[in-house]
């Protein structure tokens, strides 16, 4: 089997993955990007509204402001040492970006431009804030492409179109790089690394009705869940309030932060009963909830009256094509609607993965171990959506995502700098490290009844119906069987496509994989969860209980195991902030 | 609806054939990567590159009716049947509609895609006027889908020395940028009866483009700038 060995290596070559690539790049040693899509096509470029850093750009603010918004927005899941260490690197990371080139819009005095976004307030609870920094509504593309371009000038070493199979980790649990499988030639292939950094995304595309990419299918959770290693607060998935109805494409969160509002079919603005203070800039859980409530109670728009409009006419022409260019482009092709003139029909659609695969504020992956609940798995790190490290807690504040990234893929990449100082010899290898990795890719050479699409589709329709917006246990529990059934199918599954190049039927069989680990996760850490919190809505359960559910959920495949640990409610240096109503 | 679409397996060792396929959508409000990934359901084999599935990852570009376009942007009801679905010309097919992108990425970093300015970096960001940034509108934007460069017959004819449109308009997007201070030497790294001037201002691009920009006109501008320094 082929072998390449490097310093570093990356999985996933979006915002985060790039990011931190870039502050190895830097650095003396060698760094190796594997991507299972060129890295433009990565997710980040799908980001529209911005990011956000207490700039004071526009209007009075302090990090200290962004941090009680995002422990307020997370509904006290947060860990709140990361959360103090996101919102005070906020503005340096964003700087950084923009010293690398990022085109942001800019104000009359040539600053970067800053808009209003949802869960924002200066003073710790009272006015609007405006923090999110924007270009136009392209900041993902633009973070992107800036970033690859910057990585290209640093010669990072790209493996674009390479599948990550599994983690090689050793006896002692040293994870020692991956396998992964050459998508053009079907090859299989063994990275060493001294040091890996899984940032592969969400897996948002185990929802029927996404915002996600076709990419978006939880690769990173799959290895590590493989690797026997456990997933943190799986039960917490944001829906985006506004999704274009029966599509599911993203429309911004700007849109409203640019003074864009929601319509019941009676023309009324009906977030002003849900939050009567932040109106349609409440957090996303409870917009997504009002939306979904004013839907269910019959008045919703149009003929189905499945869905809520979302009117932006009012703001004129001249402010759409400068600011909300994107979403125009978007609301012509998919919704018919051109929004300078007519509302856009939204509804709430899968957008964000809170949980994923725990870490400590350097992006180490931490486990439960002999020394206590969270100790670092030598050279392994998670970072971006595929990680919790747990910033956005139980429910993520827009503009939060795109920081995330940022924030910590350049702080994994520092510290993985120390790692590697700290342990300058490569360990040896496992006994047939590959052996899994193998065994699992013949495993597709079967033959099978059953096709890896239709079963794709029905997890998505069952995920869907069994773990949206609104969460019982009888229905979640019901969701668990028809997993266990589709699971079953699973196993019977087989290709048509025998072939080796460019394989793209195996791919999605392997992607399915992950997919049915993420639902799994899903459900049992939301059965298990008996409050709502945040995102997480169980209309049996309907009031957050601090008293017993104040902790992040573990989850580990073995036996469907569910432990708990408990939130950091001490930041690293500013008094804690306690929890309290959440009310917008 | 009918479909024509184009099928390689290399493996095969058979010459490349146009597959007739019939499929049972539904237009309305449907897109063509709708279709193709409804075909790929019933037969797996089909290859094709898709992502984001809104038309800003760039993945799914593809030869459509003649002409190159987004999958998942273009709308189902307006295409006449039968559709014929081909990989992006110019570039050599690896299977079915997947391209080697390779010669085109090639080209892009050809033109040092990355701002550069060596002075110190302030603490805060480096100021830009509105104005400045509006010269950054057209050009930044580019998803490197390729439609423009594969619909250019100079980049057919020269692969390896003509850097094509979606690579200048990337060039002019670092030139045009107030923060760049390597306009000199970008445009000496353009001065070449290849790398810039194989354009002809024929403005296939222009048409290709599914973002709506222009990088015709982006060439014209540094054709100019080039005019300029001389005199």
């Amino acid at each position: 089997m082929n072998t390449r060995r490097f310093d570093a290596l990356i999985i996933g070559g979006g915002g985060a993955g790039l990011r931190a690539a870039l502050q190895l790049a830097r650095s003396d040693y060698k760094v190796a990007v594997v991507s299972k899509v060129f890295p433009t096509r990565s997710h980040t470029v799908s980001a529209q509204g911005g990011i956000t850093a207490a700039l004071a750009n526009v209007d009075d603010d302090r990090w200290e402001w962004h941090m009680y918004d995002t422990v307020k927005g997370g509904d006290w899941l947060g860990d709140q040492d990361a959360i103090e260490f996101m919102c005070r690197e906020a503005a340096t990371a964003v700087y950084e970006l923009e010293h690398m080139g990022l085109p942001f819009s800019r104000l009359d005095n040539g600053k970067i431009y800053q808009r209003p976004f949802g869960g924002q307030s200066k003073n710790f609870g009272g006015e609007q804030a405006t923090r999110t920094c924007a270009a136009a509504d392209r900041t993902g593309h633009a973070l992107l492409h800036t970033l690859y371009q910057q990585n290209i000038a640093h010669r990072t070493q790209f493996f674009d179109e390479y599948f990550a199979l599994d983690l090689v980790r050793d006896a002692d649990g040293y994870c020692l790089g991956v396998t992964a499988m050459s998508i053009e030639t079907g090859e299989p292939l063994l990275i060493e690394a001294r040091t890996t950094l899984l940032a592969t995304g969400g897996a948002g595309r185990v929802f029927w009705n996404s915002s996600n990419a076709m990419i978006n299918t939880g690769d990173g959770l799959g290895m590590v869940l493989r690797a026997g290693l456990s997933l943190q607060d799986m039960e917490f998935w944001q829906f985006h309030p506004t999704g274009i109805a029966g599509v599911g494409c993203l429309i911004t969160e700007g849109v409203r932060g640019e003074g864009g509002y929601l319509l019941n079919k009676n023309g009324e603005r009906f977030m002003e009963r849900y939050a009567p203070h932040a109106k349609d800039l409440a957090g996303r859980d409870v917009v997504a909830r009002a939306i979904a409530i004013e839907i269910a109670e019959g008045r919703g728009c149009g003929v189905q009256a499945d869905y809520i409009d979302l009117k932006l006419d009012h703001l004129g022409e001249a402010l759409i094509a400068e600011k909300l260019p994107g979403i125009r482009d978007l609301s012509i092709r998919f919704a018919g609607v051109d929004p300078a003139k007519a509302p856009i029909p939204v509804a709430p659609t899968a957008h964000y993965m809170m949980g994923g695969i725990p870490t400590n504020l350097h992006g180490q992956v931490v486990a439960p171990a002999r020394f206590g609940p969270e100790e670092p798995v030598p050279g392994l790190y998670a970072v971006g959506e595929c990680a919790c490290v747990s910033v956005h807690g139980a429910n993520r504040l827009g503009g939060n995502s795109l920081l995330d990234l940022i924030v910590f893929g350049r702080a994994a990449g520092k510290h993985m700098q120390e790692y590697l100082r700290d342990n300058p010899y490569p360990r040896p290898l496992p006994e047939a490290a590959a052996g899994a990795s193998l065994a699992r890719l013949a495993r597709w050479d079967r033959p099978g009844s059953e096709r890896v699409a239709a079963i794709s589709d029905d997890l998505r329709r069952m995920m869907q119906a069994h773990a949206g917006v609104f969460r019982t246990d009888a229905v979640l529990r019901e969701g668990l069987e028809k997993l266990n059934a589709l699971e079953a199918r699973l196993a019977h599954a087989g290709l048509q496509d025998t072939s080796r190049v460019f394989n793209t039927a195996r791919i999605e069989a392997l992607e399915l994989e992950n997919l049915i680990g993420v639902a799994r996760a899903t459900l049992v850490s939301a059965i298990h969860r008996t409050e709502s919190r945040g995102a997480h809505t169980r209309e049996d359960f309907p009031a957050r209980d601090d008293e017993n559910w104040l902790k992040h959920t573990l989850y580990s495949r073995e036996g469907d195991q569910v432990d708990a640990k408990p939130v950091r409610l001490k930041p690293l240096t500013v008094e804690s902030i306690k929890p309290k109503e959440r009310v917008y | 609806m009918k479909f024509r679409l184009y099928r390689y397996s290399p493996e095969s060792g058979e010459k490349p054939t146009m597959q007739d396929v019939e499929l049972d959508i539904e237009p309305a409000g449907k897109m063509l990567l709708d279709a193709l990934l409804a075909i790929k359901a019933q037969d797996e084999t089909l290859s094709l590159r898709r992502s984001c599935r809104e038309g800003v990852c760039g993945s799914d570009a593809v030869n459509v009716n003649g002409k190159n376009r987004l999958a998942c942007i273009t709308p189902l009801s307006e295409l006449k049947e039968p559709i014929e679905v081909r990989p992006l010309p110019g570039l050599p097919v690896i299977r079915d509609l997947i391209v080697d992108m390779e010669p085109f990425y090639k080209q892009y970093r050809s033109i040092k895609p990355w701002l550069i300015n060596d002075a110190p970096e302030p603490e805060v960001e480096r100021l830009q006027s509105p104005a400045d940034r509006a010269l950054l509108d057209g050009a930044y934007e580019c998803i490197l889908c390729a439609c423009c460069t594969t619909a250019c017959p100079s980049f057919w004819w020269n692969p390896d020395t003509f850097v094509g449109p979606a690579g200048l308009l990337q060039a002019y997007r670092f030139i045009a940028d107030s923060r760049d201070e390597a306009t000199a030497a970008r445009l000496d790294n353009l001065e070449d009866p290849y790398r810039l001037y194989r354009c002809r201002g024929i403005m296939n691009c222009v048409d290709a483009c599914p973002k709506g920009l222009n990088p015709t006109a982006a060439i014209g501008r540094i054709k100019s700038l080039l005019v300029k320094r001389r005199v």
